[in-house]
């Protein structure tokens, strides 16, 4: 489904990824972990279309799609879906109402009729009462003035309508306590399926408690320096991550 | 309202008062003396007073200077070298046909959904296809008649109703109130006159846009609404298509009264031509515009979309002289490109209990530059007074300005003043966050604007509100991205 080769990315000039290879079939959960600045967040970015990054060799191929060279909002279209680590706050615009645009966007894009008022709100209904999300959330501004729990899990309840094909998930569990933890997995182990895939980037092993993951990858320094199964995750917060370090630094 | 297909119609009627035709034909040249000022007036056929009335504003005009108070620059204004009888154009001056119009303003016109004819009477283009004189017009008059609402054009309400004229004329914005002030009472050119007889609810939203009159006296345009006590009336002004117009210097004055238990809406959308991307061409824009709560519970309020002209230089004003009576400005204004913009409101609280809501957004984008300007006194006698004051800025790039002054005179230590301010930026990261979502580049700019403006648009007349949604949208094409 995803297929990234050989992916070369600078920020300002300043090489961050160094040749990526991850390939990750539909039905599977990837998990990208590493130490800080190993360039995770840019990966998820990256594939999402964030400007602000160059891509100076390789390529993103989704269902053989060449994703670099599609806007952010077609990449949408594809079935992409980027779980943000710092969910942005869009004063005065509803949180519902920016979601049945972002729908419709999609279904646009793909030639579907757009989906009307009643259709969309029984479907937000349903997904609300999945995630067990307070109504009161939905109404207001997106993000504005909801608690670190509450716009991550306002992210998952926008995964769950908009239903993407592949979902990154951003450090999703950062700033999480221990029951929004266990919520938010919850959500993403719902949408678990056999037509879709999931990269989930993480710092820590104790997210992968709850979302289970296919395959572990190991990120330093803007490489993949390891892959392994579940226990991986589980070695590494054994044995930090120095063990895997290339002795020299490029 | 500008789409309504009833307007095609009445674009085509012929005028019935001949004296319009008439002047077809003269033109002043260039220059202001005081035989610009007779000559005005008595091309109007106006009587003796009105002319007094002129004069002395225009001896007044004489010994005054041109304020450069405001956060506006532009070259200086030859008054000598503008023609104060502006005649409509013949025929053969104007573009004769949609293909001789800047393609800019017809792209604008289709995006708006305006019809075709309605586009060539907008663009100026000389039209002489006469429809089938239809109803509406008459329809809509007897409707009025019936209810005792007066609405004519300025010219006929001194020629029909001098009572009303001689006695609230000036009485709210007195001939030497400003510069811009004294200049459109000595050569005002027209303008509307509203009056609604006691205990009436108007019977339907007033627009210019049904006053064909109306057009093409927009230079020095004068109006005067009079609420008499217990009635109601919402006044709309403007339209949302972009409205060509040779004259570059527009400075009306808009007078409201509100006498006991009475309620005057007054809700703009002004769209003139800001001018290219460089600014060049655009309209000036410097209206004088106040209300007077003259009665006890009486009530005024503004709304306004300022989304043309090149420079605005306009403060809707209340002035709260009856008990409890109540004053409202809800305001978005919106500099592209080079456009300029210094608006905002005054709120005079005379009268006890007088309560005021001052909510203004301003949108700058390109390289424009949006002021807000607001003044609120708080009267010795304004006891138990209150103001809410809520202004909030939005900036689009790293060209453009936002600038807030606010003035605040209170006298009297009853009175509650608020005042919140707030400036935002779209940012790249909230597009991209949109983006991710699915919804496209422009879409994701509009929601923003859009929600930014709510509170102003939730006070506009349904389809004004509509229209007003559009125009921003289309207003702020490629500002960002």
């Amino acid at each position: 489904m995803l297929k990234i080769e050989n992916l070369h990315v600078e920020v300002e000039g300043k090489p961050i990824l160094r040749g990526i290879n991850l390939e990750v079939p539909a039905g599977q959960v990837h998990a990208i972990m590493g130490p800080n600045g190993s360039g995770k967040s840019t990966l998820a970015h990256v594939i999402a279309g964030k400007p602000g990054y160059t891509v100076t060799q390789g390529s993103v191929s989704f269902n053989g799609t060449d994703l670099l060279g599609l806007e952010p909002e077609a990449r949408a279209g594809e079935g992409v879906f980027l779980a943000f680590q710092y969910p942005l706050e869009i004063p005065g615009v509803n949180n519902v109402y920016m979601l049945k645009a972002a729908l419709n966007g999609i279904r646009k894009y793909r030639g579907l009729p757009e989906m009307d008022a009643v259709q969309f709100l029984n479907l937000v209904k349903e997904k609300t009462k999945i995630l067990g999300l307070k109504e009161s959330l939905l109404n207001r501004p997106v993000n504005q003035g909801f608690s670190g729990g509450e716009k991550k899990r306002n992210e998952v309840f926008q995964m769950s309508v908009l239903e993407p094909k592949l979902a990154v998930l951003d450090e999703t569990d950062s700033g999480l306590d221990i029951d929004a933890l266990r919520i938010v997995a919850e959500g993403v182990n719902q949408l678990r399926s056999p037509e879709r895939a999931f990269l989930v980037v993480t710092h820590y092993q104790r997210l992968l408690d709850y979302i289970v993951p296919d395959v572990v990858h190991v990120l330093a320094q803007g490489r993949i320096v390891k892959s392994g199964p579940r226990e991986l995750a589980l070695e590494l917060e054994e044995r930090g991550y120095d063990w895997l370090l290339p002795s020299a630094v490029a | 309202m500008a789409t309504s297909p009833d307007v095609q119609t009445l674009i085509g009627q012929k005028y019935d008062a001949g004296f319009v035709t008439d002047i077809e034909q003269e033109s002043l040249p260039p220059g202001l003396t005081e035989d610009t000022v007779r000559f005005v007036s008595a091309k109007k056929g106006e009587p003796q007073w009105m002319l007094d009335w002129r004069l002395k504003a225009f001896e007044r005009w004489q010994q005054m200077k041109e304020p450069n108070w405001a956060h506006v620059h532009y070259p200086k204004i030859d008054y000598q070298a503008i023609s104060y009888y502006a005649a409509p154009k013949s025929s053969k001056d104007r573009p004769q046909s949609l293909d001789d119009v800047d393609p800019k303003l017809i792209e604008t016109y289709n995006k708006l959904g305006i019809p075709l004819e309605e586009q060539k009477m907008l663009a100026g283009v000389a039209v002489d296809v006469v429809f089938d004189s239809v109803s509406v017009h008459t329809t809509f008059k007897d409707k009025l008649a019936a209810a005792g609402v007066i609405f004519c054009s300025f010219s006929e309400a001194v020629r029909e109703h001098p009572e009303l004229v001689k006695r609230y004329l000036g009485s709210v914005v007195p001939q030497h109130d400003n510069y811009f002030a004294a200049l459109n009472s000595a050569v005002f050119s027209d303008g509307s006159f509203v009056y609604i007889p006691k205990n009436t609810r108007c019977p339907m939203e007033l627009s210019t846009y049904f006053r064909m009159n109306a057009m093409n006296t927009g230079q020095f345009e004068r109006t005067l609404i009079i609420a008499d006590t217990g009635s109601y009336v919402s006044y709309l002004e403007g339209c949302t298509a972009p409205q060509r117009d040779e004259n570059q210097l527009h400075a009306a004055v808009v007078e409201l009264i509100a006498l006991d238990d009475a309620e005057i809406k007054y809700s703009t959308v002004q769209n003139w031509y800001p001018g290219d991307e460089e600014g060049r061409g655009g309209i000036y824009n410097f209206v004088t515009k106040r209300g007077d709560c003259r009665g006890r519970n009486s009530k005024i309020s503004w709304t306004q979309v300022e989304t043309g002209s090149a420079i605005t230089w306009k403060y809707p004003s209340c002035v709260l002289k009856g008990e409890n009576s109540v004053g409202e400005f809800y305001s978005v204004a919106l500099a592209n490109h080079r456009q300029q913009a210094d608006t905002g409101t005054k709120m005079i609280h005379i009268g006890r209990n007088t309560r005021s809501t001052i909510v203004s957004k301003g949108i700058s984008a390109g390289k424009g530059q949006n002021a807000y300007r607001g003044l609120v006194r708080i009267a010795r006698s304004a006891e138990g007074a209150r103001n809410y004051t809520q202004c909030d800025s939005l900036l689009m790039g790293d060209q453009c300005g936002a600038h807030t002054f606010p003035y605040v005179e209170v006298k009297n230590s009853s009175a509650q003043v608020e005042h919140e301010a707030s400036t935002s930026k779209i940012s790249d990261d909230q597009l991209f966050y949109l983006r991710s979502r699915g919804i496209s580049n422009e879409d994701a700019v509009n929601l923003i604007v859009n929600g930014f403006c709510k509170q102003v648009f939730k006070e506009l007349p349904m389809e004004f509100a509509v229209e007003a949604q559009k125009l921003l949208s289309i207003s702020l094409e490629g500002a960002v991205g």
